[in-house]
């Protein structure tokens, strides 16, 4: 049986404030953000609005700004704030000694 | 009859304290054996801090003494560790030998400290900070004096600190995370604290990662990962504790982070219970005291009495270091819905933040004045509603539950007297000021101006504008002159660069303290531009916040509506060569640029870049000789210029030769906002030098200096600065125009709204007819130039930063068959 969470990595790689990115062969790219209190979240890297890389915008309590546009994701739901509407499939993140794992389901989602 | 024989491992804080609860509600119930790896008796682990900076004693901290294991009839077996557990015989061994049969088991054997793996860990003279045996090592340390470095700026790292400094040694405080404890505090916070311990000697580095431990045999000293030494004879590691899970691992009992329990703090096994820092219930594991009671209480419940049930515990911190008040309880991470209100007074060193979400407490960060702390964790645990309490609620309980009039700030400024000192800078009543306002000034402008209250420092600010709503009403309409700079402030932009610089205002934090920002770590507008006010002010000395920047200026290029890159070489003045142009063509063929663009500032522009790809493309362009153009960047773009005099039939002067000299003078600056300047050969001006940020019209007899142009949504043809007869004097005046602008404008102004604003005539008073002030304006663009000058291409093609452009990793999902 395939196992539930993958382990993509130690947690001190990702920068604070900050993010890096999860290619999926054959499905969408993963953004992994970490916010000041070191809290970890994982978006798909594709904005609602005109899919820009969330993963390169700025990342503001559990909010991250789209570099393109500047459209406010929230890192929680995967919704946009404001006045914009539209949502990012969010991935379940867990951290375990250090280590990252992200939920496999929700990560394979987009391979076909 | 036999009673049941209750085991208990661990004689810890836990351990003991469930037997208390247990003895509490029926003595006679259990007959009772604590095992205990520490060869003493239950002693108060928390209180291991003022033990180690010799504010308490070992009796002090003692919870219960031998009396108390006779008195209650329990065997105490101290110093000869649990090594095994056999559920099904329901027995236990300790490494004597020695065997105890059980009918309930209780595991409390807390946590481990976690020792992060670098080379020299296992150093003689590197200890952890959780027990009798650190303590004793570390004040024998500390007899030598010496240094000490302590690896964790967390809760028990800070104390352990400070314990040390205490102690006579010399400390370092190595913390990875930007800011200190920053899972109990936010960013404001963390640097107060950390400026209040530097003020006390100690040393904090925050960013740092440790490479190494070194030394021959014994500790000497630490390495960072940036190169960084730090000399040391003893080493502390505090950076975090591990449920001790490896006899219940062992003995197979369901196990996550913790040993996993129930509400009524029984593990897999019916006959084995756990409780303390070793549990994991409903996914939570805790590292704190006050859950650890709260467990206890359920526990004897479920054992002895009528079962309660353990529900989880919201918990609070406390540091324990002396004359630093620092409190934080619940949720201060934000998030949707949730409402800061912040309360700074800069004078007396106090930051509150209480949040709130639904009318209900969910979080709170207290430094400098922790009083109100128990208040408001009492209501976040009860989610009380505080609709009533919200506008009184930061100023603490007293006043909020002084009732009626006082639970209003503005009722509160219209009941002081009239003799009330308002503005403490320049002394004014609240008389003054209310008769300024009856007497016609309806503005907060209007009033600094006549009474000069809040007209200085501006902390009164807030104050002045209740005395315009208690006295106008609902006339007050808040409006000013002068904006403030973003939502967090009531300071202009003006304000704000005035107090950086008179109040010698060094970091981000520090400016949002002393100029009582209410929010607490501000917002995407107010951050890049406090970054950039004390970039300019403090050249050399302040280091770039990258967090603050645009994602163009993190990754020294432009993005792209596909999300790939577009770099852009300098090419000065415009001018090329064929070793330039081949690198470039090499560039593209090799990274597949899909295009290959003439930009209106006279070079080209690589396009579909992919972010990895980045530091590569940097290194190739580097050994072709050229650097970042800055295209993404609040800085110098390009300077334009025509070929002048050295080709042109029309040229007047060496328009491409100026224009090369003045990029290469300004490249690199950091500015307002993004700044063109262009160079033509003649009054013909094919370099459009007059839309520019600042521009040169060469003629016969000189140089026409031009300001203030921009070709952008409005256009705006420059104003003349003046005319200057030689090359050098058109740089010099060029360098003072463009410190004067750095100095003066306001983040995010281009220089024509700005030029409009402050008008010609005083930029031409600063320039053209103070000689002194212009040669200092220029002297001190160079000096920060000396500091800016540096290929931010090269440093990340050499690998600085090289997370930013590299995957995490890759999922490669197999095939399916």
């Amino acid at each position: 049986m395939q196992p539930e969470w993958l382990d993509i990595g130690p947690v001190d790689q990702l920068p604070s404030l900050g993010a890096r990115t999860l290619p999926v062969r054959g499905g969408d790219e993963i953004a992994i953000f970490r916010t000041a209190n070191g809290s970890v979240y994982a978006l798909v890297d594709k904005c609602p609005h005109k899919a820009g890389p969330l993963s390169q915008g700025i990342v503001h309590d559990t909010t991250v700004t789209c570099p393109l546009h500047g459209w406010r994701i929230s890192l929680i739901t995967g919704h946009a704030l404001g006045e914009d509407h539209g949502c990012v499939p969010v991935i379940p993140v867990k951290i375990d000694g250090g280590r990252i794992l992200i939920g496999r389901a929700a990560a394979l989602a987009s391979v076909g | 009859m036999s009673r049941p024989h209750l085991v208990v491992i661990g004689n810890g804080m836990a351990g003991c304290r469930a037997v208390e609860e247990i003895l509490a509600r029926d003595a006679s119930r259990y007959r009772i054996t604590i095992f205990g790896a520490e060869p003493r008796v239950n002693y108060n682990r928390i209180m291991l801090s003022p033990l180690l900076a010799g504010e308490k004693t070992f009796d002090d901290i003692v919870i219960n003494d031998h009396a108390w294991y006779d008195d209650n009839g329990i065997a105490l077996v101290a110093g000869d560790p649990v090594v095994a557990i056999d559920r099904r015989i329901q027995t236990v061994t300790a490494r004597s030998g020695r065997v105890e049969a059980y009918d309930k088991l209780l595991l409390a054997t807390g946590s481990d400290p976690f020792i992060i793996p670098v080379p020299g860990h296992d150093l003689q003279g590197v200890v952890t900070f959780r027990d009798m045996d650190d303590v004793g090592a570390m004040l024998r340390a500390a007899d030598g004096g010496g240094d000490a470095v302590v690896i964790g700026g967390g809760l028990l790292g800070l104390e352990a600190a400070h314990g040390l400094s205490l102690r006579g040694m010399k400390v370092t405080v190595l913390h990875i995370m930007p800011t200190l404890m920053e899972r109990q505090l936010d960013e404001t916070a963390g640097w107060l604290l950390k400026d209040a311990l530097e003020k006390r000697g100690q040393t904090i580095l925050t960013g740092a990662d440790t490479a190494e431990i070194f030394g021959q045999g014994l500790v000497e000293g630490v390495r960072l990962k940036d190169g960084r030494t730090i000399p040391a004879s003893l080493v502390v590691m505090a950076v975090g504790i591990r449920p001790n899970v490896k006899l219940a691992r062992a003995a197979d009992l369901a196990i996550g982070r913790g040993i996993h329990v129930d509400d009524h703090l029984v593990t897999s096994d019916a006959n084995v219970l756990a409780v303390g820092e070793c549990v994991e219930h409903n996914g939570a594991v805790y590292g704190l005291v006050a859950p650890l009671w709260e467990m206890c209480r359920a526990l004897a419940d479920g054992l002895v009495a009528s079962p309660s049930g353990y529900l989880g515990s919201v918990t609070s911190t406390k540091l324990k270091v002396s004359g630093i008040d620092v409190f934080s309880a619940g949720d201060f991470s934000g998030g949707e819905g949730a409402e800061d209100i912040v309360m700074r007074d800069a004078a007396r060193g106090v930051y509150k933040r209480v949040i709130v979400r639904d009318d209900r407490i969910i979080g709170a960060v207290l430094y400098g004045d922790t009083t109100d702390g128990n208040w408001y964790f009492d209501l976040l645990k009860r989610g009380e509603n505080v609709a009533e309490l919200r506008d009184a609620l930061i100023f603490g309980q007293a006043f909020a539950s002084g009732g009626g009039v006082s639970a209003n700030p503005n009722a509160a400024v219209a009941a002081m007297a009239d003799d009330a000192e308002i503005c403490g800078c320049n002394g004014v009543s609240k008389a003054r000021v209310c008769a300024a306002i009856i007497g016609g000034a309806a503005t907060l402008d209007a009033v600094r101006a006549c009474t000069k209250a809040s007209a200085s420092c501006g902390s009164c600010t807030g104050l002045v504008e209740s005395l315009l709503t208690v006295t106008l009403g609902d006339e007050y309409t808040g409006t000013r002159e002068v904006p403030t700079a973003c939502k967090c402030t009531s300071f202009s932009h003006e304000d704000i660069r005035r107090n950086i610089v008179e109040k010698q205002l060094k970091e981000i934090p520090q400016v949002m303290q002393a100029l009582h920002w209410t929010t607490p770590d501000g917002c995407a507008s107010c951050r890049p531009a406090l970054n950039y006010y004390l970039l300019c002010a403090w050249p050399g000395d302040y280091a770039d916040d990258q967090q603050s920047r645009f994602v163009n200026e993190r990754m020294h290029a432009n993005i792209q509506k596909d999300g790939t890159y577009s770099v852009v070489p300098r090419m000065w003045g415009g001018v090329t060569n064929p070793r330039e142009l081949r690198a470039i063509a090499d560039v593209a063929d090799k990274f597949g640029a899909r295009m290959l663009k003439v930009t209106g500032g006279q070079r080209l522009d690589i396009f579909g870049i992919k972010k990895e790809d980045l530091p590569a493309v940097w290194a190739d362009l580097n050994a072709a000789g050229m650097v970042s153009g800055h295209a993404y960047a609040k800085a110098l773009r390009t300077v334009k210029t025509c070929v002048g005099s050295e080709w042109c039939r029309f040229g007047t002067q060496d328009s491409t030769g100026l224009g090369i000299k003045t990029e290469q003078m300004t490249w690199g600056s950091f500015m307002p906002h993004k700044f063109k300047i262009a160079v033509s050969g003649c009054p013909r001006n094919c370099a459009e030098a007059t839309i520019k940020d600042f521009g040169v019209i060469c003629v016969d007899s000189g140089y026409e200096l031009h300001i203030g142009g921009n070709g952008g949504i409005k256009l705006r043809g420059t104003d003349v600065l003046c005319k200057v007869e030689t090359e050098q004097k058109a740089l010099d005046y060029c360098a003072a125009f463009i410190q004067l602008y750095r100095e003066e404008a306001r983040y995010l102004d281009r220089t024509a709204p700005w030029v409009e604003r402050v008008g010609l005539e005083y930029i031409k008073r600063r320039i053209v007819d103070d000689a002194d002030g212009r040669a200092m304006l220029t002297a001190r663009f160079h000096h920060s130039q000396s500091f800016m000058q540096d290929d931010p291409w090269a440093k990340r093609a050499a690998g600085e930063d090289h997370k930013l452009h590299q995957h995490l990793a890759e999922i490669r999902p197999m095939e399916r068959v």
